[in-house]
C-alpha cells in the first residue's frame, strides 16, 4: 500500500516537467505535448483523491473527480485537433516549427 | 512490499523517465513515443487504484486518437531535430528556477498536508464504470451534453483552420 502523497508527489513531478518541457523547448510540437504532460498529471491527481474520497463519503459523491477526468480528455482532445491545425498553418507560412520565428506579436 | 507497492514504484519511474525522455528528445517523434510511454503507465496507476473506465479511456482516447494526431502532424510537417537555439535570457534565468521553486514547493506542501500514514486502499470492488456512468447521465448530463458542441465547434475549427486558402 502506497501513502497518498506519494501519488501526489508523482503528480506534481510530471507536472513539473510538463511546465519545464514548455519553458525550455523551441520546437513548437514538444510544446504541445508538454502541455498534454501537464494535463495527465492533473488528472493522475483528480483520480488519486476521487480513490481517497471514496472511503469517506462513498462511492457516489467520490465518483465525481472521474468524471472531471473524463471531461478533462474530452477537452484535451478538442484542444489537440485545434491546436494541431494551428501548427500546421504556422508551419505553412512560416517555414519553421520554432517559436522563435513566431515573433510577430513579440515586443 | 506488496506487489502494489512495487507495481507503483515501477510505474511512476517509468512515467517520470517517459517525462524526462520527452523534454530532453531534440527529435519529436522520439518525445511523441516517451510520451505515449508516460500514459501506458498512468493507465496502469489508474487501472491500480480502480479506475477501470479512465484506464480505458486514457488507452483509446490519450495513447490511441491523441497521440495518432501528433505523430501524424510530425509525419505530414517533416519535423526534423529541433535545432539549436541559444535559450532566451528569461527562460535561462527565470524559467528553470521558477519551474524548480514550484516542483519542490509542491512536494513540500503536498509532504506536509497529506500524512505518510494515509495510505491508499486496493479497492474492494473492480466495477465502477456503472456508477460512473449513472452519475454522468444524471448530474453532469448538461455538461455532457455541452461536450458534444465543444467537439464540434473544434472538428469546425480544425477544417477551417487547415484549408489550403485561409
Amino acid at each position: 500500500m502506497v501513502p497518498l502523497s506519494y501519488y501526489l508527489v508523482l503528480s506534481a513531478i510530471l507536472f513539473g516537467l510538463g511546465v519545464m518541457g514548455f519553458l525550455l523547448r523551441r520546437s513548437i510540437i514538444t510544446i504541445f505535448m508538454s502541455i498534454e504532460l501537464m494535463l495527465n498529471a492533473v488528472n493522475l491527481a483528480f483520480v488519486v483523491f476521487s480513490h481517497y474520497w471514496t472511503a469517506w463519503k462513498g462511492l457516489d459523491s467520490a465518483l465525481s473527480g472521474q468524471v472531471f477526468v473524463f471531461f478533462v480528455i474530452v477537452v484535451a482532445a478538442a484542444e489537440a485537433a485545434v491546436g494541431l491545425a494551428i501548427i500546421i498553418v504556422v508551419f505553412r507560412t512560416r517555414a519553421s516549427l520554432n517559436v522563435e520565428r513566431v515573433n510577430l506579436m513579440k515586443w | 512490499m506488496t506487489l502494489e507497492t512495487v507495481l507503483f514504484y515501477v510505474l511512476g519511474g517509468l512515467a517520470v523517465l517517459g517525462a524526462l525522455n520527452l523534454i530532453l528528445q531534440r527529435h519529436p517523434i522520439h518525445s511523441a513515443l516517451s510520451l505515449i510511454l508516460v500514459m501506458a503507465s498512468l493507465a496502469v496507476l489508474y487501472l491500480l487504484l480502480g479506475a477501470e473506465f479512465i484506464a480505458a479511456v486514457q488507452i483509446i482516447i490519450y495513447a490511441g486518437a491523441i497521440m495518432v494526431l501528433f505523430v501524424f502532424v510530425i509525419m505530414l510537417l517533416n519535423a526534423g531535430e529541433e535545432e539549436r537555439t541559444n535559450l532566451s535570457r528569461m527562460a535561462r534565468y527565470v524559467g528553470l528556477p521558477v519551474a524548480a521553486v514550484l516542483l519542490s514547493g509542491l512536494a513540500y506542501l503536498l509532504y506536509r498536508a497529506w500524512p505518510v500514514d494515509l495510505l491508499v486502499q486496493p479497492h474492494p470492488s473492480l466495477g465502477q464504470t456503472r456508477p460512473l456512468a449513472e452519475m454522468l447521465f444524471k448530474d453532469f448530463v448538461l455538461p455532457f451534453e455541452l461536450t458534444s458542441i465543444l467537439i464540434l465547434i473544434a472538428v469546425l475549427g480544425a477544417v477551417v483552420l487547415a484549408k489550403k486558402e485561409l
